[in-house]
């Protein structure tokens, strides 16, 4: 049910994303999330998108580094304690939260996606579900 | 079954290498003395004539030659032999601002291709091979070199030069190449692609590959075997010597046999100049003893490498040369401390990265800095920070223990450092000092 992300190795370089991102344009491939997570050295931009293997297969193609990661896109009322209410699931089963990010949506809509990196994500996951917190899965990312 | 292209001389015993060597030697010094006055006068300031060197044992007495004297006789200031019986010139960049141009006559041309071919046939290469010579052609003496080296054991030759990696693997797959002659950067680079291609070492029909031109270490050649499923085989040279094929392995792969009926070597402390005993480490030396045109008489390589003169399982009786350890001019000093390219390199096989590295030394307030760039690579990638940054402080402690000085560590881009079609740039020294 994991959504995968795709983790691309970039140098922290000025027009580094730029050209990343020419790349993914050029192909007609739309970003539906990212994060960036930088050092001193290098970043690693973190993505989502509608179709993993098109991406990965053209990134590589390009002679970018990438690897695909489980992470847990859930949906939630874009409304304040929204967010709280999902935090507290993972807090009451002890599940690490690594990092989050927010993810696009195209229409107006009352809700709000979040894209969590965890340390269990079938945990997760069942935590969600069984809390009444709609999880999305790949199949439906191009649907939001 | 060991190959020789020479047997008879290849694996003569001591006292007749030593006979061949002591005649040749008492000839090549009265060539000199007579055609080059450059060196006439360097031995007359020492106050020896050619009467003086009887034998190999007088050889100590000749004065040493280096890039300096290379550049200071440049064009012809060397040359032994009226112009008109120079068939061929090649040509290097010299480490000291003025390119080094050496000329051969077609005998010159004759003893060197020989030499070549000794290499050839010492890899288990015969007329049955397909030998690919991916070396540059032109001014850079690899890829003559091999090629007429491969032409006198009679392999079908592949003078394809270097670069178009593609063309390259497209030769080998189509004509079944054997045997393949490159920089080792090149063939690591190669073997690389091979792999993205989806090319195993069970599909690559090379069995054999003749590596030289620049230093690369033992992890290095574990590393293009495993890949390509070859035996990789060092060959060592200099343009100032003819080129490659002054020393080659044979099977047993530890050291190079020194063509010691053509060059008689020796090993010196580079800075009080004194004879070495066999066994020591020390600066390599070489004497040409019967190339003409370009007669080098006790040549300074820069190369710190070691003698070893143990009974070789491969039959052949001439002396072995270590693998350099690396330039006494182009080793670097770091904060004081001498620093190999070679141990960095070993470093980081060592962790699992590859050996695509660039070493920037720099100075700051007044303090010098090493930072090593390395190429990110699929395995080593991870989606986690904290795992990337943890592996790269291993290899900076790695660094620290092995030079004995801190080192930063950059990760860079696959395919991001400038390589390698000919030599890899490894060093970049931005001191100015």
């Amino acid at each position: 049910m994991s959504v995968k992300q795709v983790s691309i190795f970039l140098e922290n370089k000025p027009g580094k994303m730029c050209e990343m991102t020419d790349v993914l344009a050029a192909n007609k491939i739309n970003m539906r999330a990212l994060s960036l997570a930088e050092t001193e050295g290098f970043g690693i931009v973190r993505i989502i998108v509608d179709d993993v293997y098109d991406a990965t297969t053209v990134l590589k193609d390009a002679g970018y580094i990438n690897k695909l990661t489980s992470v847990v896109i859930v949906a939630i009322p874009d409304s304040p304690g929204g967010l709280k209410h999902v935090l507290e699931v993972l807090a009451s089963k002890q599940i690490n939260l690594d990092y989050m990010y927010a993810l696009s949506t195209a229409a107006s809509s009352d809700q709000a996606y979040m894209v969590l990196r965890v340390n269990d994500h079938k945990a997760a996951e069942a935590a969600f579900t069984k809390a009444g917190i709609k999880v999305v899965t790949q199949e439906e990312i191009a649907e939001l | 079954m060991e190959r020789y292209y020479q047997q008879e001389i290849e694996c003569a015993s001591r006292d007749e290498i030593v006979a061949i060597q002591n005649k040749k030697l008492k000839e090549q010094v009265k060539h000199v003395w007579e055609n080059v006055p450059y060196y006439r006068k360097k031995m007359e300031k020492k106050g020896i004539t050619p009467e003086d060197i009887q034998s190999i044992e007088d050889l100590h007495k000749l004065p040493f030659l280096s890039k300096y004297d290379l550049r200071d006789s440049y064009p012809y200031g060397l040359l032994g032999v009226p112009k008109n019986q120079v068939v061929r010139i090649h040509s290097t960049s010299g480490t000291t601002g003025k390119r080094v141009v050496a000329f051969y006559t077609q005998g010159d041309i004759d003893l060197w291709e020989d030499c070549c071919a000794r290499a050839i046939m010492a890899a288990g290469g015969s007329e049955e091979d397909v030998c690919q010579i991916s070396y540059g052609f032109g001014l850079f003496t690899g890829g003559a070199g091999l090629n007429g080296g491969s032409h006198k054991v009679g392999c079908m030759t592949v003078p394809i030069s270097s670069g178009n990696t593609e063309r390259q693997i497209m030769f080998i797959q189509d004509l079944q190449a054997s045997i393949i002659c490159c920089t080792p950067s090149y063939a690591a680079y190669l073997g690389e692609s091979m792999k993205e291609m989806g090319l195993g070492p069970d599909d690559i029909p090379l069995k054999a590959g003749i590596f030289g031109a620049e230093a690369w270490s033992e992890e290095m050649r574990a590393e293009i075997e495993k890949t390509m499923g070859i035996k990789a085989y060092d060959i060592y040279g200099l343009t100032e010597l003819s080129g490659p094929g002054v020393a080659f392995e044979c099977s047993a792969q530890t050291g190079m046999h020194i063509n010691e009926d053509h060059f008689i070597a020796e090993i010196i402390d580079p800075d009080t100049e004194e004879v070495l005993p066999e066994g020591t480490w020390g600066e390599l030396v070489f004497t040409a003893i019967d190339k003409k045109a370009f007669p080098m008489l006790r040549y300074r390589t820069r190369d710190i490498c070691r003698l070893t003169r143990e009974k070789c399982s491969c039959g052949r009786t001439h002396v072995k040369m270590d693998k350099p350890r690396g330039r006494s001019d182009d080793m670097l000093i770091i904060r004081g401390v001498n620093v190999f390219p070679s141990q960095i390199e070993t470093v980081l096989l060592e962790h699992g990265y590859q050996a695509n590295y660039q070493i920037i030394v720099g100075r700051e307030n007044n303090t010098d800095t090493l930072d090593v760039h390395v190429e990110m690579t699929p395995e080593m990638f991870t989606d986690n920070v904290t795992d990337i940054t943890k592996a790269q402080k291993e290899l900076v402690a790695g660094l620290r223990s092995m030079l004995g000085i801190t080192a930063k560590v950059t990760l860079v881009a696959p395919k991001s450092i400038t390589r390698s079609e000919g030599k890899a740039v490894r060093v970049i020294d931005n001191r100015k000092i």
